[in-house]
């Protein structure tokens, strides 16, 4: 205590606002102890852990064409049902707040439904749907188009999950957005199509940076609602995630590791390259 | 009359109707199908499945990892946010940023790291098992897996809310003499309690049908550490539709009560939870 209120009221030193409430010390003390034991510490194995192979072994372990293809599937297909839903994200947000129509409060709590059911129901669901005999994949089959067991299942998969992340993050702001901008465009002869692209989408573009981001960083380590429709075929429709376990499987602890690092650093750094984009359109504005 | 901010009766039908086909196709489908699948054979096949001795013992384990992990969970999300909003402190971003740092990270990584910590190859591995003391392969790996993906719930919805409020009435009745435990009893929790059930919901969501990060750290030794996500992928790779589907209808009614309550929350104290949930 006095430890502390000596820090408080030295000017110089402070590094908090001093503040009649009690507890700092406790709320605080218990809120870093938790992070730490929960994620800090044991995050840190993951960055530790594959330099036990030295440099080239983790260069190796992460190179292996097995790898590399389960690699270039996970951040592909969450790239491409990224794009996906930024497309009909937007178009599900635009209606669901501009538009009224019957059951639209059914239409706008079902979006969250991927964020509430569990991964391998959803999975399992999917798969069901998809295979060869089933409600949507019997007659995509009838036209030539296999979708569960091969990469476009994953990219299916990859689209449910992700969808409520541009929707939810667009609604808000397409809500608070005030028609006096539209009005006016329209008003100096613009037609509604010039509004859009001019006006709104602008207007809409770092919400739909930010929700777009959110939606490809769940899709890259998505496991659950994307191994049963995958088929998980070495090579071919394996994702990074799988190839995690499978290291664990063999005991391979430090190769898992290397896999799972090299997925961390590589969407820390997208999201960042997003984020910076989100703000380039944020500062445009 | 229209004006010139509405678009045109043909575009308001054609993007209704895409609205409705696409969530239609790509949400409802999926549902229904799990309770599709697991009446095919009658009411009977899918109540058998879910009195068998295995999917029992998975009901009670995920009650159980439930029970542990979202509580905790809780009362860190408070104390975080009382920390985070209630004080002008140096580090306060990087504390915020680190606490939501969970939900970039990736399952199966989430239950790797405690894998490489408790392991047998693990850090502690050795020395856990000289003392026969079980982590993963047990309920406490998956209580800690459990524990790592639903981490920011709670907090992230507390912490936006009582920044909002501000700390007048807390100070007030301080400095009328309450003490800080009965200032947090008396005066926050009453303003706090439908932001704080908000994120409890979701975070016991979550925890209930987590997947990835569990299907690590259990170990699937079935009748002992396999929770309800993890018997339903049991039963389906063993081709036990009906029976799957019957366990993965219980998540997916946990899935509906989930949505209905939250939609209930939104709509009716859309002011007492957090401002990002306002539209």
């Amino acid at each position: 205590m006095s430890m502390s209120s000596a820090v408080a009221s030295s000017p110089r030193l402070r590094w908090r606002n001093p503040s009649v409430l009690p507890g700092f010390g406790l709320t605080l003390g218990f809120t870093l102890f938790y992070l730490s034991v929960v994620v800090l510490i044991p995050l840190t194995a993951l960055l530790l852990r594959p330099w036990t192979l030295g440099w080239d072994g983790v260069v190796s372990a992460v190179t292996e064409p097995r790898v590399l293809n389960a690699l270039k599937l996970s951040f592909g297909g969450a790239a491409i049902a990224a794009i996906v839903n930024a497309v009909f994200g937007l178009l599900l947000a635009w209606t669901l707040v501009r538009y009224e129509f019957p059951l639209k409060r059914f239409v706008d709590a079902l979006i969250d439904l991927p964020f509430a059911l569990p991964t391998a129901v959803a999975g399992i669901a999917l798969s069901a749907l998809y295979a060869g005999n089933g409600w949507v994949g019997g007659p995509l089959s009838a036209l030539g188009i296999k979708v569960a067991y091969t990469p476009l299942g994953v990219i299916v998969a990859l689209i449910f999950i992700g969808l409520p992340f541009v929707v939810r993050t667009l609604e808000p702001v397409l809500a608070d957005m005030s028609l006096d901008a539209e009005e006016a465009a329209s008003t100096l002869g613009a037609t509604r199509f010039q509004t859009l692209r001019r006006v709104v989408l602008p207007a809409l573009a770092p919400a739909l940076v930010t929700g777009t981001t959110l939606a490809f960083a769940r899709a890259v380590g998505e496991y659950g609602s994307v191994i049963f429709i995958a088929g998980n075929l070495p090579m071919k429709s394996e994702i990074a995630p799988l190839l995690i376990i499978i290291k664990l499987q063999q005991y391979d602890y430090a190769g898992a590791a290397a896999i799972g690092l090299v997925m961390l650093l590589a969407s820390f750094l997208i999201i960042l390259t997003l984020n910076l984009l989100q703000s380039v359109f944020a500062a445009r504005r | 009359m229209r004006r010139p901010t509405d678009d045109s009766l043909f575009t308001r039908a054609a993007l209704i109707a895409v609205t409705v086909g696409y969530v239609g196709l790509f949400l409802l489908l999926p549902l229904l199908i799990v309770f599709f699948s697991a009446l095919e054979q009658g009411i009977s096949a899918a109540f058998a499945a879910l009195k068998d001795a295995d999917a029992q013992s998975a009901i009670h384990l995920t009650l159980i990892t439930a029970a542990i992990a979202v509580p905790l969970n809780a009362i860190f999300g408070i104390c975080a946010a009382w920390a985070v909003a209630k004080y002008d402190f140096r580090g306060k971003s990087i504390l915020t940023a680190l606490i939501d740092l969970p939900f970039s990270v990736s399952p199966v990584i989430a239950g790797l790291i405690y894998v490489l910590v408790f392991g047998m190859q693990g850090w502690l591995g050795p020395w856990l098992r000289d003392h026969d003391i079980k982590i993963v392969f047990a309920l406490p790996g998956i209580v800690l897996a459990t524990m790592f993906v639903t981490f920011p719930f709670v907090a992230r919805e507390l912490i936006p809310l009582m920044a909002d409020q501000g700390r007048d009435e807390e100070e007030a009745a301080v400095t009328l003499g309450a003490s800080g435990f009965q200032t947090f009893l008396r005066v926050t929790l009453p303003n706090i309690k439908w932001g704080l059930l908000y994120g409890v919901l979701l975070c016991n969501a979550r925890a209930m049908g987590e997947f990835g990060a569990v299907s690590v750290v259990s170990g699937h030794i079935r009748g002992l550490t396999d929770t309800m996500p993890l018997h339903v992928e049991v039963l389906y790779n063993d081709y036990q539709y009906v029976a799957a589907f019957a366990v993965a209808s219980l998540l997916a009614l946990l899935a509906i009560v989930t949505l209905i309550l939250k939609s209930l929350l939104e709509w009716r104290y859309a002011d007492e939870i957090a401002a990002v949930h306002r539209h």
